[in-house]
Order: C-alpha cells, then structure tokens, then sequence
C-alpha cells in the first residue's frame, strides 16, 4: 500500500479511536474523587510566593505522597 | 573560562559575519550581516571589559524579574510601532498617494504590511508572551528562573530576531508565507532563541518549589512546544548560497499550502491564544483577587483547545487544490472549537462572580474583562466563517481583516494592557498606577476603536463579497474589481480612525506607566495586604 493510503487509513481509524479515548480519559481523571481537594489547593496557589521564592525546604508532592503514605 | 569560551565564540561570530558581507549576493543579506558583525563587535567588547570580574550572583531566594522588566518595556515600545505601522497601512490603502514614489520597493503597502503584522503579533504579543511567561512561572513555581542569564539571552535574542525580521521586509528578504516571512538565516536564529526560551521555561518547573503545576503554565508550555513544531516544519528550506538571504522550500503545490496554513492557523491557536490564554489565567483572578471560578473546567478548556486546534488550518484553503475531505476536517474541527473557546470565556468572567462590582471602580479589571469578551465574539465569528458556504462569501475580503483585528486588537491587545497595567506597579514597587483615569481613557479609546474597525471591516467585507459574485441577467459579472475598491472608500477612512484611536490609547498607556514609574510613591515591602494573601 501506498505510503499516503497507508497513513490516511491509520490516521482516521486507530489514532482517531486513541486521541478520543486518550481525551475521555483526561475528563474521566479531572473528576475523579478527591481531585476538588487538589484543584482547590492548586486555584489558590497564585496567592502566595508573591515576592519571594518558597524556601528551598518546602516539600513537593512526591514528599508529602510518601509523608501522607508513612502516617 | 567560561569568560573565555564566550570571547571566542563572539570572535569567531565577528569575522564570520564580516566574511559574509563582503561576500553578500543581496541587500537584505548585506544588512543581516552587518548587523550581526556590529551586535557581535559589541558584545565582544563589552564581554573583555569585564574579564576576570566576579560572575552575576543568582540569588534563588530572589526572584528574577529584571528580565520582566526589559520585556514589558519592549512590549510597550514594540506595540506602539506595530499600531503606528497598522494605521499608516490602513491609510495608504485609503489613500494610495501614501505609497510615495520615492520610496517605491521599500515603503510601500506589500512591504510594511508583512512589517505591521509581524510587529504586532511577534514583537508585542511576543515580547507580551515572553515576560508574562517569566513572571508567571516563577510567581506559580515559587522559585527563580533557571538558568541564570540564559533568560537574558533569550530578551536580547529575540530583539534581535525583531531587527533582522523587520529590515529583511523592507529590503524584499522574504519567504512569502504568510506569519512566517522570514528567510532561513533569520528562522534559525529564532529556533536558537526559541530552544533557551524553552528550556528556561522547563527548568523553572522542574525546579518548582509547588506541588501543583498551575493552569497558566500548561498554557505556556503549549505555546512554547507547539511553535517551536510549527516553526521547524514550516521553515524547512534550503537556501541558494550561504551567502544570499534567498531559500527554496521543500515542499511544494497542495502540500505547501496545507503545511503554510497548519502554520498559520496554529500561530494563531497556540501564539494567539493558547499563551494569552495563559496570561488571562493568571492575571484575571490576581487582579479580581479571586481564584479561578472552576479549575476542572480550565484543565477541560486546555486538553479539548489543544486536540481541537491543530486540524483546523485546513478552512483556510476552501474551494482550492485541497482534498474535499481535508477542506470538510478543518471546517468541522473550526466549528467543534467554538465549545473550549466559550468554556474559556464563561471561566475568566465567571472567575468575576461575587466582584463584578470591581468592573465600576477598576479600569483595568474591565480592560480584561473586554478582553474576555472579544476572545468569545471572535471565537464564535471564526467558527461561523469556516462553514464553507459563509467561508465562499467572505474569503478574500475585509470580514476577514475585521475577524483578525477584533481578535487581536480586542482579545490579544486588551488582555495585554491588563496585564501591563497589572505589572508595572508590581515589578517597579510601585504602590499603584499613576492615574486610573487615564487607564479609562484608554479602555475607552481602545474599545471604540476596536468597534469602529470591526464594523467597518463588516460592512466593506460583505458588501465586497456580495458585489463579487453579482450576475446580471445574462450571466455576466456585474462589477469590475476597481468598482469594489471605489465603494469601500468611506469604510476604509473608518477603519483608519478606529485604529487611529486604539494607537492614541497605547500611547496614553506609555505615559501613564512612564509616569507610575517615575512619579508615584514606592510600594513599603511586605505590606500586611501582602501577608493577607
């Protein structure tokens, strides 16, 4: 088959069946329970650090997943 | 060393280019070359002047905002130019007489326009894009830019692109592409840039001292990837000689066309809107002291904006060479982007809900606010034009012109003064603007304007279409080109006054945020406002 065919073929079968499901998925993962925690926490970031850089010691979300995963 | 390897670097880069003028095979190139030489030349000289001196210390506990600074300057300064340039264009398409004799081959309307367009959408909503993204990313990551001073490089460097960008129209140096003019020397030098720019970006975020990467920055990481894809697959030419601006595409006929239009349609998706879309999630809620009214709707609006956006490029080649099914793809992807765009919209002026009171005492919460709006006018009027059958009757005309302007005049423009109006005080420690009035002036001045030029472009692009296609009874066309253009005078005059009063509110803009730097009193540092928030 030709290389334009072959591509035409792919692009509106296989690729359009992955970015559908690749987008449900993103809209599936935005409502997930608990995500209005997170979402609230992030919305109201830009309220702080206004002037300065957080001290280098504030921990990132890796941290504190492993200090929630400890307690 | 490091010292060093700069001094030899620049040394190599001056004999090079002074190499390349002597062997120039063109004006535009001669010219390209020169001014690499001098920019070269100065950066040696100033680079062994300061030999052996202690390097620049990067505080990480500070942020970097001296290069927030420069750019918000250049925006303004670059903005004025481009509007400046924009009205006199409009008004050598009005009055012809305007495209002197003297200045045949180098002022005339087919070379300052390409000079217009990239001057505003490069220069101001770049230079717009480049520092809000600085100041945006470290504010959300908590941290400062990394890097060190290769984000001076990328304010300096993208000047530079500016330079060679805007004296290569003059001078004839272009590639005819309609957002991508500029010949091979200048595009690689802009992949430089673009690749710093990138990797400044990138850094900051790695390094970020927050859990969360803020919605804004997605925003500003589509941009920045998505143009450096489009400019590389647009640009790839070969040129006749090194020593001529002059290059031959790689691709040709039909693919060209869709490739230029993937292009341009996406400068305008992921330049135009996807990074302003950053800063509208940014500096809206900053300024309305409000968080964004729902953050699953904006991770929605970016997800559905990116997959939406890159396959509508095709409406710009209706009725042409194009496959039928290409042409039918872009105009239903143009119409399904109408949704995220207004999911956008409904987000930044819902993120007002509980403080639309703001809009009687704050100028620059209605500057974006305005802002918004035009972002959902322009994102319903494009949809609406790449229906083939609407696309059959305003394709080649003024409404397309209109659509373009009330988008970057209205949505680009406006959200930009917002934002500037928003920074100078913060970057300067200044306590507030110095005058809200003049703000109103120009929020006032602008906003006719925009309205002025749209209407007109309405009115003259229909009325062009419809005169076009007019058949009399035998079949025959009933008016001749130059009939058009005869009928469009007084609308033409319209649109020049519209862009006239939208230049005079940047101007006013200029002084006002001249004078909040030099006459207002100086913001005391961390006020108990500050520690509230």
């Amino acid at each position: 088959m030709e290389t334009y065919t072959w591509l035409r073929t792919f692009a509106d079968s296989w690729h359009l069946l992955f970015m559908f499901l690749f987008f449900i998925g993103v809209v599936v993962f935005i409502f997930r329970p608990g995500s209005r925690k997170v979402h609230d926490e992030t919305r109201n970031m830009i309220f702080r650090n206004d002037d300065k850089p957080a001290p280098p010691e504030t921990p990132r979300s890796d941290d504190r997943r492993a200090e929630k995963e400890a307690r | 060393m490091w010292d060093y390897v700069k001094l030899i670097v620049l040394g190599v880069i001056v004999v090079f280019a002074a190499i390349a003028a002597n062997f120039a095979r063109d004006l535009a190139y001669l010219v390209h070359a020169i001014i690499i030489f001098l920019t070269a030349a100065g950066l040696f000289l100033w680079q062994i002047r300061r030999v052996g001196e202690p390097a620049p210390v990067h505080n990480p506990n500070e942020y970097m905002d001296g290069v927030v600074r420069a750019g918000v300057i250049a925006t303004a300064f670059w903005g004025v130019i481009g509007f400046a340039a924009g009205v006199f264009i409009a008004a050598q398409l009005t009055w012809p007489q305007l495209n002197f004799d003297w200045a045949q081959g180098y002022l005339n309307f087919g070379r300052l326009r390409p000079l217009h367009t990239s001057a505003v959408i490069f220069a101001f909503g770049g230079n717009a894009l480049i520092a809000t993204a600085f100041y945006v990313v470290q504010r959300t990551s908590a941290a400062r830019l990394w890097g060190g001073n290769l984000a001076w490089f990328v304010f300096w460097g993208y000047q530079l692109f500016i330079v060679m960008a805007a004296t290569g129209y003059v001078l004839g140096s272009t590639q005819g592409n309609e957002y991508a003019e500029p010949e091979w020397l200048t595009d690689l030098w802009l992949t430089i840039v673009w690749v710093a720019f990138l990797l400044v970006f990138m850094g900051t975020i790695i390094n970020r001292r927050e859990p969360h990467i803020y919605v804004a920055n997605w925003f500003y990481m589509a941009f920045i990837v998505t143009v450096a894809m489009l400019h590389i697959v647009n640009n790839v030419s070969i040129p006749v000689s090194v020593f001529g601006s002059k290059s031959v595409p790689l691709w040709s006929g039909v693919q060209s066309a869709m490739i230029q239009w993937w292009y341009g349609h996406n400068a305008v998706g992921f330049f135009l809107t996807a990074g302003f879309l950053g800063m509208m999630y940014y500096f809206i809620p900053k300024q309305a002291e409000r968080p964004v009214y729902s953050y699953k709707l904006s991770i929605v609006h970016f997800w559905a904006l990116i997959f939406l956006y890159i396959w509508a490029g095709p409406h710009h080649l209706h009725y042409t060479a194009l496959p039928d099914w290409a042409q039918t793809l872009g105009m239903t992807f143009s119409i399904m982007l109408w949704m995220p765009s207004w999911g956008g919209m409904i987000n930044g002026l819902m993120t007002l809900s509980g403080a639309w009171d703001k809009l009687r005492t704050d100028p620059v919460i209605r500057m974006m606010v305005v802002a918004v709006g035009f972002y959902g006018m322009a994102t319903f009027e494009g949809p609406m034009m790449s229906i083939k059958t609407v696309n059959a009757l305003s394709h080649y005309t003024d409404w397309t012109v209109g659509h373009v302007h009330s988008g970057a005049l209205g949505w680009n423009g406006m959200i930009t003064f917002g934002a500037l109006y928003y920074l100078v005080p913060k970057l300067w420690q200044r306590e507030g603007l110095y005058s809200l009035r003049l703000v109103s002036w120009h929020f006032w001045l602008a906003t006719l304007g925009i309205v002025l030029y749209a209407a007109s472009m309405w009115v003259t692009g229909i009325m062009e279409g419809l005169m076009w296609r007019e058949v009399d009874a035998q079949g025959f066309l009933v008016n001749s080109f130059a009939d058009t253009v005869a009928a469009k005078f007084p609308m033409y005059v319209v649109r020049t006054l519209g862009g006239l009063m939208f230049l005079l509110g940047a101007i006013i803009m200029c002084y006002n945020l001249w004078k909040t730097v030099t006459s207002t009193a100086e913001r005391k540092p961390a006020t108990a406002a500050v520690a509230a928030e």
